[in-house]
């Protein structure tokens, strides 16, 4: 399978920092559904920006679908979740017009939405179970309910990659239950590539191809079953 | 009121304003750099100055001025996000501290410069109009193409970037307009104040709109709204009639967040 992210000898420090990641070697094919956890401050969300080319890694290169991450072309097959603490919820937007947004990169600037874009954005909220809230203002949903709407936005144009980071974070089990559920979906009726940084992956542990423990470098790579079981909460991995 | 030419001149001139200044300030205010404005215009008195050292059209050199201050914002606030209040700050400071050594050195200490600084819409000329109309229609234009693009950085601009938007040169585009929309503003509200009217009618319509469109279209209704009220109150009451235009604004905002919070207890109480 081709590979859709590559990660070679990366290393990051941010400027006048620690290192934050060291010697990474990361490879994932498309179709995979890989957690990337790991306890907070082990460089989870540092390596996701690397492998997005947010950031410049200090040594190695990172590649997306086979090209410099950072000169990437074909972005617009990418839908990402960013952390919680980085969306603007308060502007008065409705969960439609949220997710329409999500087509702007695959159509283009100037493009005008076809009716084609807004059966896509219907699509893709029927699929987050929000058709119901189609209309309202996503600052008036429950903290599950938005982060279902942001996903319906990454998901509007059909991405071959689509990645969260802790999509779960501040939300309450069931939702995070609720948002695993529809991950499993994804991945198995779309073929989506999925890579899902979170500290908490208990939901989504039995869903997931592979798991990645990072802590500066990456201290395991492989099926969630071989993991040690001292090791079973991730988040609190000690090497 | 409307039988004198210098009230047709400055409802036209103020119309074209109150639509532009709360189009380009609705994705400021998304976006959180609504104090951007005000760097804008310090700068843009800077420019005003310039023009009166070197004998060349001050609004003319408060347009470049303020083009250019708001793309060097956009620019420094880019490269360090967690500093960009300190970008702001380091542009505040340096325009308005420029603008006083010039104006100073050129011997413009006078009624022109409280002009510029406070608004002189009621002297407002047919040149005046058709300069401030062409850039109005120039930026509404380019708002309305680009409406989508722009919404879509404001909302998340991250994860815009990721997907291919071409985030910065958005950024850099807004941030131009911003700037033209300070030089096309002076004459009506003034530098000082121009700011309010890119804001306040922006956050009004937050108050009570029901969707992101409705909000930006709200937003530019309570803005000609402003001039057109602020305007007649001044012209019967003879008050500053910047600084009226930007009150109804305010009173504007309050009406609406009453309002709005009236609403959130009536439905659940």
């Amino acid at each position: 399978m081709p590979l859709v992210v590559q990660l070679r000898g990366v290393a990051y420090a941010y400027p006048g920092g620690p290192p934050v990641l060291r010697d990474v070697d990361l490879a994932v094919e498309a179709g995979e559904f890989v957690a990337i956890a790991g306890p907070n401050g082990g460089g989870k969300t540092t390596l996701l920006r690397v492998a997005l080319g947010l950031e410049r890694p200090t040594h190695g290169a990172a590649l997306l679908f086979g090209e410099p991450a950072q000169h990437a072309t074909r972005r617009s097959r990418i839908g990402y979740l960013a952390q919680r603490a980085r969306l603007g919820v308060e502007a008065p937007v409705t969960v439609r017009e949220l997710v329409s947004a999500g087509l702007v990169a695959r159509r283009g600037v100037l493009a005008r939405p076809t009716a084609e874009d807004r059966a896509r954005v219907e699509d893709a909220i029927a699929r987050v179970d929000l058709t119901a809230q189609a209309s309202r203002m996503v600052s008036r949903l429950s903290g599950g309910q938005q982060q279902r709407a942001f996903v319906a936005k990454a998901l509007a144009a059909r991405p071959e990659l689509l990645v969260l980071d802790e999509p779960t974070a501040g939300v309450d089990v069931d939702a995070q239950e609720s948002l695993a559920r529809l991950l499993g979906e994804l991945h198995r009726d779309l073929g989506v590539t999925i890579l899902l940084v979170s500290h908490e992956f208990g939901a989504v542990e039995s869903l997931v191809d592979r798991l990645v423990l990072v802590r500066g470098s990456i201290v395991f790579d492989g099926s969630p079953g071989a993991l040690p079981p001292t090791w079973h909460d991730p988040s609190h991995v000690h090497v | 009121m409307f039988d004198s030419e210098f009230m047709r001149l400055a409802f036209a001139a103020g119309a074209i304003v109150g639509l532009l200044a709360p189009a380009v300030g609705f994705f400021l205010v998304q976006r959180r750099l609504s104090l951007i404005g005000d760097g804008i215009g310090h700068i843009a008195f800077a420019g005003v100055a310039l023009g009166y050292l070197i004998g060349v059209s001050p609004v003319l050199t408060a347009l470049i001025a303020s083009v250019a201050g708001a793309v060097l914002i956009e620019v420094l606030r880019a490269r360090r996000p967690e500093a960009a209040d300190q970008a702001l700050a380091l542009v505040f400071y340096t325009g308005i501290a420029a603008g006083v050594v010039l104006v100073s050195s050129a011997g413009a200490l006078n009624a022109n410069l409280f002009a510029f600084l406070f608004g002189s819409i009621l002297t407002v000329t047919g040149g005046d109009l058709a300069l401030v109309a062409v850039l109005g229609v120039a930026g509404l234009a380019l708002i309305a193409l680009l409406y989508r693009a722009f919404a879509a950085v404001a909302l998340d601009e991250e994860s815009a970037r990721v997907s291919g938007v071409p985030v910065g040169l958005l950024n850099v585009l807004l941030a131009g307009l911003a700037g033209v929309t300070i030089a096309a503003s002076m004459r009506v509200v003034g530098i000082l104040l121009i700011a309010a009217l890119m804001v306040l009618p922006v956050t009004a319509a937050s108050r009570i709109a029901w969707s992101l469109r409705s909000a930006l279209l709200l937003a530019m209704a309570i803005g000609v709204g402003s001039v057109c009220l602020g305007l007649t109150l001044s012209y019967y009451g003879d008050l500053a009639p910047g600084g009226a235009i930007v009150l109804v604004a305010a009173a504007a905002f309050a009406l609406a967040a009453a309002g709005s919070a009236a609403f959130a207890r009536a439905r659940t109480g």
